[in-house]
């Protein structure tokens, strides 16, 4: 066999190339990423003290926190994950394993991937139309609702895909010693899918977290302290919007707190997603 | 052997859609013996085997015709329980297929379904699956540990003692030593030796010489037909038919 030098060295040169050019773009977009954290650290950091977690969202040039706008996140998503993960669980579990015949399984799963590139703004309206406007008030659990919706087709579409990584042969291998399917699905294919779904469960979380334009509408917003969710309910995402928009700098600092605490807290549910993921998928 | 006939196929015919992958098949699998199917790829053999606890019907677009009779029953009546039915058949794959549990649970899970026993009971149950194949020595101080940190072959080792903690009476098994080397290879073909004194076993295999070790009677497929059927020492010292005779010394195609 002779060596052909120039083929050789043609070859590392694209090597080279290629690589460079994929390092180059890594960079550009770590190095986006790393400003946005660095300015939400340089103008949120400093803003946050126990205030921000023991006070009300104030009036215009007067001390204040966000205690209000973090409960009322935390109460809405929780009822959002609440409404849409065991809905989303049992319907990604149908397509997965037992929609392999007819027509309702295709269906839903195309009405689903639509779900799931809805606009939120769209979703927001629907629910102001369906939760708000024929009951003629604002409310939290429209906010919860709307967001439940957005939860909803991502743990579906995670869920599905999940549980059709489960290898096949393990399925058959529990059905040949006469399990039954729906135990097949709660002892076998939930058990080998349950960090992939959870990790599904928690990135959903972190997306309506963040959600703005389904509250805007839908649980609107609120000065004070509530837990009343028949009533308009305050919360981070809204709060940044209105805030960030106003002309008031100690608004503008509230604002950039909030900002960095969602984020703080989409961080974390991401690591701890990731971590989860990793733990039970390496033994 | 007339009179132990375990499972009785009675002209079986099976499709993939339109494929047709069985054709006329008429078998008499005696009981208490190991019966090998050999054959090429693709002869069907994993389909008959797969007919037997009716795998097919975890899949759509299958159809099968004709009778598989075993203890005087239609095993392809809808009618008849299949979970039953597989409960009566345990099945072996061809590859490792441990649950994601500890060994323990992996063993415990078969016998769960269908019988209602105390800690000890199950313990005792699970030793004694585990003793029968092999394995016991290996495992008996981590039944905690999760099944798929054994190796290849001690899981599937593990995938047979669960198939026969649930006590079935016949065991099929689809090419068991396919991935695996040949001291788990010979683990597993002794493991056969044994266990035919309890169970009706049927085996795939693609190793001719496996066949002959471990096979009682051997049936030759191709092509979705059953060629010839017989004795194992018979068909491969003195094969009737021309076709067998080229597969099993090579001169096949």
């Amino acid at each position: 066999m002779s060596f052909n030098n120039r083929l050789y060295f043609q070859r590392r040169l694209v090597n080279v190339i290629n690589l460079s050019i994929s390092m180059f773009t890594v960079v550009v977009a770590l190095f986006f990423l790393g400003w946005i954290l660095y300015t939400l650290f340089l103008n949120g950091f400093h803003g946050i003290s126990a205030a921000t977690f023991t006070k009300m969202t104030p009036p215009p040039g007067s001390a204040g926190g966000l205690v209000n706008a973090i409960m009322g996140s935390l109460l809405m998503v929780s009822i959002a994950t609440l409404i849409g993960t065991p809905v989303g669980i049992l319907a990604g579990t149908y397509l997965a394993e037992f929609g392999q015949t007819g027509w309702l399984a295709p269906a839903t799963r195309f009405i689903n991937d639509i779900l799931l590139s809805a606009p939120s703004i769209v979703i927001g309206l629907f629910v102001y139309e369906l939760a708000v406007h024929s009951v003629g008030h604002f409310s939290a659990w429209a906010g919860a609702l709307a967001l439940a919706l957005i939860v909803l087709p991502v743990v579906v579409r995670t869920t599905e895909n999940m549980l059709q990584l489960v290898p096949s042969s393990l399925r058959e291998a529990a059905a040949a010693l006469g399990a039954p399917q729906w135990k097949v699905v709660m002892m076998i294919s939930y058990k080998a899918a349950r960090a992939g779904i959870m990790t599904g469960v928690l990135l959903a979380i972190a997306r309506v977290f963040g959600e703005t334009a389904p509250l805007l509408f839908t649980a609107l917003n609120n000065q004070f302290w509530s837990t009343n969710m028949e009533g308009p309910m305050s919360s981070l995402a809204v709060i940044i919007f209105q805030f960030a928009m106003s002309p008031y700098k100690d608004w503008h600092d509230l604002a950039w707190s909030g900002a960095l605490l969602i984020t703080l807290f989409v961080l974390g549910l991401n690591i701890l997603a990731r971590s989860m993921f990793k733990n039970t998928s390496s033994n | 052997m007339d009179n132990d006939i375990k499972i009785d196929v009675n002209k079986l015919n099976f499709y993939y859609g339109k494929f047709h992958a069985i054709k006329d098949v008429n078998l008499k699998v005696p009981g208490k013996k190991v019966t090998a199917f050999i054959g090429p790829s693709g002869c069907g053999k994993s389909t008959l085997l797969r007919i037997f606890n009716r795998m097919y019907d975890l899949y759509p677009n299958m159809r099968v015709e004709g009778q598989v009779m075993m203890d005087g029953r239609n095993v392809l009546d809808k009618k008849e329980d299949l979970n039953m039915l597989r409960a009566k058949v345990g099945m072996v794959f061809q590859k490792p297929t441990p649950f994601p549990m500890s060994i323990y649970d992996n063993v415990a899970f078969g016998v769960k379904l269908y019988e209602k026993l105390s800690k000890t009971e199950m313990d005792d149950r699970v030793e004694w699956a585990l003793q029968k194949a092999a394995l016991w020595n290996e495992v008996k101080d981590k039944l905690g540990q999760n099944g798929a940190s054994l190796s290849g072959g001690q899981q599937q080792r593990l995938c047979i003692a669960r198939g026969i903690a649930v006590k079935p009476e016949v065991l099929l098994l689809d090419e068991p030593c396919s991935a695996l080397d040949p001291i788990s290879t010979a683990k597993v073909e002794e493991l056969i030796h044994e266990l035919k004194v309890d169970y009706t076993t049927v085996i795939v295999t693609h190793n001719m010489q496996q066949a002959a070790r471990v096979s009682d009677y051997t049936a030759y497929m191709y092509l979705g037909e059953l060629i010839e059927f017989g004795d194992t020492d018979m068909m491969f010292t003195k094969p009737s038919r021309r076709e067998t005779e080229d597969y099993i010394t090579g001169k096949f195609g």
